[in-house]
């Protein structure tokens, strides 16, 4: 008898249905940069710190550096590459390229997943939200400003 | 890093999940957020051969008012449902802003309550305010349930009065006293608080009496009596300035050690600094 036996897991990934095999040990940053080819998901700290590994699952961001690929089955999982549609950026990828949010863009993706999931519960946040909610992203380029300058700006933008 | 090789069991009832853990005894650990776990894992500092996903098992979520009026607080409910919960929010505002300032939101969406309560790990929020708040920790095991103040809970530094085998099932915290405020301060440089300080008031004749916990700087919350028993009564702006005093001489004979989150020193000042503020905070 096979003592670990692997796992079938199936789930939504960037809108799409998808499912691989994986070991129960195998975390989710492995299995969409290394099976699904999702190479946007960065890994830098592996401890839940620094926000570069963001990815959404049910909307919400989560570390996935330390989420068990098991523990997407049945579940939504949204990567940076899913967010732009039809070739067109996202409103939140292009106000990053707009207020030239980014420098080497290592953490871009998990910035942009962590605003798109704050954005959508709470579309008109006041600064001191943004900041509260990006305290677990950690950038070593832009200063933060140009960040917060980005998302301040779709923050005040007109519902449509 | 990966963890080493494990058995992940996905029970979908109590019952099924207690007989797992009795089963394999100290191979096992029950899994809930694994924002603890799985980074250990990963380390290497800890390894089990089974572990045990309590996602799947119902009623572990949410909050419910109790028939006295308390809140019973499922063990999987993550830190960030609760700092969104209408209930907490309205019932126990200052633990739904303790919520919100947990980690960071990643951590917040994965993390459970009763993960964080049964870690231990003495830099952490909860238990802090839970032990001012007079919380109870309903635990199930193979021979049926039991409950245990939260302030006998944590024995040290990684260690609770959780047997082998048992679940700790919600967290239950009784209705509040009339006129009662509460409130918590921490401070840290660093992901985790070095001090936390809770605080709860109860109006008493012309002042005020009070509950005072600290937590972060010692291995396990610890209780401030002198510095409760100098402030009671006093008016406000009184009791605040006794506070203050009383709990840096109280700090100076707490057992407080050098670490990364700062000196034992600074951590003492914090606690007093920490103390006032939440005092503060109560009587605003
Ligand atoms: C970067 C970072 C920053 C953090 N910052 C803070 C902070 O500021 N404040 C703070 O308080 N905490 C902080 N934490 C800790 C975090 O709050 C806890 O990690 C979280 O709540 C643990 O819950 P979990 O569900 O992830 O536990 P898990 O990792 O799943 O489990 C932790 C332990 O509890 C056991 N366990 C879990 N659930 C149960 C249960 N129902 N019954 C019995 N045993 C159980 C497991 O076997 C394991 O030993 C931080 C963690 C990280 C990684
Ligand atoms: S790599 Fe996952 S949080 Fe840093
Ligand atoms: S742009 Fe380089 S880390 Fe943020």
């Amino acid at each position: 008898m096979n003592e670990h036996p692997v796992i079938e897991i199936a789930l939504k990934l960037n809108g799409e249905a998808a499912s691989a095999s994986v070991e129960p040990r195998e975390l989710l940053i492995d299995v969409l940069r290394n099976r699904f080819g999702l190479t946007g998901t960065k890994r830098s700290c592996d401890v839940e710190v620094c926000g570069a590994c963001t990815v959404l699952v049910d909307g919400l961001p989560v570390s996935s550096c330390t989420t068990l690929a098991a523990d997407a089955d049945g579940h939504e999982v949204l990567t940076i590459e899913g967010l732009s549609k039809d070739g067109e950026l996202d409103p939140v990828q292009r106000a990053f390229v707009e207020h030239g949010a980014m420098q080497c863009g290592y953490c871009t993706p998990g910035m942009v997943l962590a605003v798109k999931s704050l954005l959508a519960v709470e579309p008109h946040p006041s600064e001191e939200t943004v900041r509260h909610y990006l305290r677990g992203n950690i950038c070593r380029c832009t200063g933060y400003v140009k960040i917060i300058e980005a998302v301040m700006d779709l923050a005040r933008r007109k519902e449509k | 890093m990966l963890p080493r090789r494990f058995e992940l069991h996905r029970p979908t009832t109590m019952a099924e999940a207690l007989n797992l853990l009795a089963g394999f005894g100290d191979e096992a650990a029950p899994y809930a957020g694994g924002t603890e776990l799985l980074v250990a894992l990963k380390a290497r500092v800890l390894h089990y051969g089974h572990i045990v996903d309590l996602k799947r098992v119902p009623g572990l979520r949410g909050v419910r008012e109790m028939a006295d009026g308390g809140l019973a607080i499922g063990a999987l409910s993550t830190h960030h449902e609760l700092a969104d919960d209408a209930l907490i929010r309205a019932r126990l505002p200052a633990y739904a802003e303790l919520s919100g300032n947990v980690a960071n939101i990643r951590v917040r969406v994965a993390g459970t309550l009763g993960g964080n309560l049964c870690f231990a790990e003495p830099h952490a929020d909860p238990a802090t305010l839970l032990c001012a708040l007079g919380a109870q920790l309903r635990l199930a095991g193979p021979t049926g349930e039991r409950v245990l103040p939260m302030r006998e809970f944590v024995l040290g530094e990684f260690t609770t009065a959780r047997e082998e085998g048992e679940l700790l099932l919600c967290i239950e915290v009784p209705a509040r006293p009339a006129g009662e405020r509460a409130a918590y301060r921490a401070f840290g440089h660093l992901e985790r608080p070095a001090a936390g300080v809770a605080v709860a008031a109860v109006p008493e004749g012309r002042g005020w009496s009070w509950c005072i916990w600290v937590g972060a700087v010692s291995g396990r919350p610890v209780r401030l009596e002198e510095v409760e028993a100098a402030a009671r009564g006093l008016s406000g702006g009184e009791a605040v300035q006794a506070i203050e005093h009383k709990a840096a001489l109280a700090a100076a004979s707490l057992e407080v050690h050098d670490d990364i989150h700062g000196s034992a020193d600074y951590k003492r000042h914090l606690v007093s600094v920490l103390a006032r503020r939440a005092a503060e905070a109560c009587l605003r």
